[in-house]
């Protein structure tokens, strides 16, 4: 297995400590994020996500515990946290209302511009980053970022991440508040982002959205990881789910239920499968004995 | 046929009117909400779904056109403070709507702006934390609730103004999932046990389930309008652009093309369930 892209060990985390106000977040979480994966990250509000994500990306300090970058401790007497920072691309929530420059092309070339990057490669970087996300620089370039919608916007903001090349996107409730059509613009383009070998860590309520997307899933609760495995053993566990207030993806659900009742239905995690799954069910019925 | 609250005709409103940047956000639309009626509002980002909301309880005004709310125009200036008071809105970002440092004085905010008596502020904040469901949390600080909490305090804030008529807009989007079933849990008791009027906007479709019926708008007007059962059937034919049905609608919808003779209406999990439960002939065999 080659080395993973960020480890944490042993990770632990209070925000105001040694205040009457101190509150613990993380309590002992240990992780590895591999190259090429897309990992889920999910868990109720307050479990503790945003601080893990903030932690990987070097923006706090673990009270205990290491957090490895590509093997180096982020916080070790020789680390280059700089370097291992621009290898960890944090969108976050409602990424859009960071956008503020005049074009989009500047906007996006606000990050490698500040690596220090030469003029060629900024505007090599910026053009790759925005046709990433789906919008063409031609045609975009130079509009303002304000007079875009709502789904343009947030994916510029990507795109600014992505300009950094980061070895791992981490994306943050990357579809919030978008509509139907801004949400599957950015869903395709994150799994496109995937398939060209593009690590991503997702951060997420969207129960559907893990099902779709994830490979693998983690779930977080009162900072610690409660769960962990593929989209379908993570949702084997209704009931643990449930009582820390996540749920299944509907499709799911539905066929849990059907289940109870006795129909002789496949698991399914997506609406794709579970039509797939239902009417092979009522076909198979109709042929067997009852 | 309800006696309407909120009374839309023919209303235009344009942002930044009279400069390139002009956009048109309501182009003509007319729609009337009755009293007690609990109404979905859906399109998608740029619809003007928001814009229509604003112009319930006058925080806009229409640049043409009428808003009448409880029998008063929203135009007449004197009507503004009373149509705030009988409109509430609960908005999509919980933490931007607290105002105090504990709970009970967040709710008590706006009866106290009223000037009520004080036994009668402390008894409406009562009467709405223990409506939200918040009552253990009265001498909590805000910012530490979950979102969901949050959301209903807000709510709870709104109802001690004693509305008639609750908008929510987006007020689900940024919680999670068990957040979300709260808020919604709230706002039905608020629509079944109390028969307030329900106005709520959202583009995750399912979670308007609960709306009696479901409006449509795309570019400024309405595009669809009916029974939240037959518009998201008519959505799972002929999805738009920016509105898709819920997925349970969807999934019914493929079934039946598959051959699955389902009924019309189905929209939720509950519901798919029990129909395709009753064609397996399984209707009796629950566990339930």
């Amino acid at each position: 297995m080659p080395d993973p892209l960020i480890a944490c060990e042993q990770v632990h985390y209070t925000y105001l400590r040694g205040t009457p106000m101190a509150a613990v977040a993380l309590r002992g979480v240990s992780l590895e994020v591999q190259p090429g994966e897309l990992l889920a990250l999910i868990g109720p509000t307050g479990s503790g996500k945003s601080t893990l994500i903030q932690l990987c990306a070097g923006l706090l300090r673990p009270t205990a515990g290491v957090v490895r970058v590509l093997g180096q401790d982020l916080w070790g007497p020789r680390a280059d946290r700089r370097r291992a920072r621009r290898q960890v691309g944090l969108a976050f929530q409602f990424a859009e209302y960071q956008l503020f420059e005049e074009t989009v092309r500047r906007d996006v070339a606000y990050g490698p511009k500040n690596l220090g990057c030469s003029e060629e490669e900024i505007a090599q970087r910026v053009d790759e980053a925005l046709r990433q996300v789906g919008l063409d620089p031609a045609g975009f370039g130079d509009r303002s970022p304000f007079s875009l919608s709502g789904g343009e916007m947030r994916r510029v903001a990507l795109a600014g991440v992505l300009a950094m090349r980061p070895g791992v996107l981490v994306l943050d409730e990357p579809t919030a508040g978008l509509d139907p059509r801004g949400r599957e613009e950015l869903l395709a383009r994150i799994q496109a982002l995937h398939r060209q070998g593009q690590t991503i860590v997702l951060v997420t309520h969207g129960m559907e959205e893990v099902a779709r997307l994830a490979r693998r899933v983690i779930v977080l609760h009162e900072g610690r990881i409660v769960l962990e495995g593929s989209p379908g053993e993570v949702f084997a566990h209704e009931e643990d789910l449930h009582r820390i207030g996540l749920g299944l993806p509907e499709a799911a659900r539905l066929v849990r239920l059907l289940q109870c009742r006795g129909l002789r239905v496949a698991d399914a995690l997506t609406v794709e499968d579970a039509r797939a799954a239902i009417v092979a069910a009522l076909r198979g019925q109709d042929r067997g004995p009852r | 046929m309800r006696q309407p609250f909120i009374e839309v005709t023919d209303l235009r409103y344009t942002y930044h009117p009279h400069t390139p940047q002009a956009v048109v956000a309501l182009d003509g639309l007319s729609l009337s909400i009755g009293r007690g009626e609990y109404v979905g509002i859906v399109g998608g980002n740029g619809s003007g779904k928001s814009t229509l909301a604003k112009h319930f309880n006058a925080l806009l005004l229409p640049a043409s056109g009428r808003v009448i709310v409880g029998g008063q125009d929203t135009r007449d200036r004197s009507a503004t403070l009373a149509i705030r008071r009988r409109v509430g809105m609960v908005f999509q970002n919980p933490d931007n709507q607290l105002v105090a440092t504990v709970v009970d004085e967040d709710v008590a905010f706006g009866p106290e702006n009223l000037g009520l008596p004080s036994p009668l502020i402390r008894e409406r904040v009562d009467r709405a934390l223990a409506t939200v469901g918040m009552t253990a949390y009265r001498r909590h600080a805000p910012h530490l609730l979950s979102g969901g909490q949050k959301q209903r305090v807000a709510i709870a804030g709104v109802l001690a103004m004693h509305p008639e008529c609750l908008i929510l807009d987006e007020a689900t989007t940024m919680l999670d999932p068990e957040g979300r079933a709260e808020v919604l849990a709230t706002v039905r008791t608020l629509h079944r046990d109390e028969g307030m009027t329900i106005v709520a906007i959202s583009h995750t479709l399912e979670d308007l389930a609960d709306a009696e019926r479901i409006v449509a708008l795309d570019a400024g007007r309405i595009v669809l309008d009916g029974p939240t059962g037959q518009v998201f059937d008519q959505l799972s034919r002929s999805p738009l652009a920016r509105i898709h049905a819920p997925p349970m609608a969807r999934l019914a919808h493929w079934l039946r093309q598959d051959g699955v003779p389902l009924p019309p209406g189905l929209f939720t999990v509950e519901a798919l369930v029990s129909a395709l439960a009753a064609l397996a002939g399984r209707d009796g065999a629950s566990h339930a």
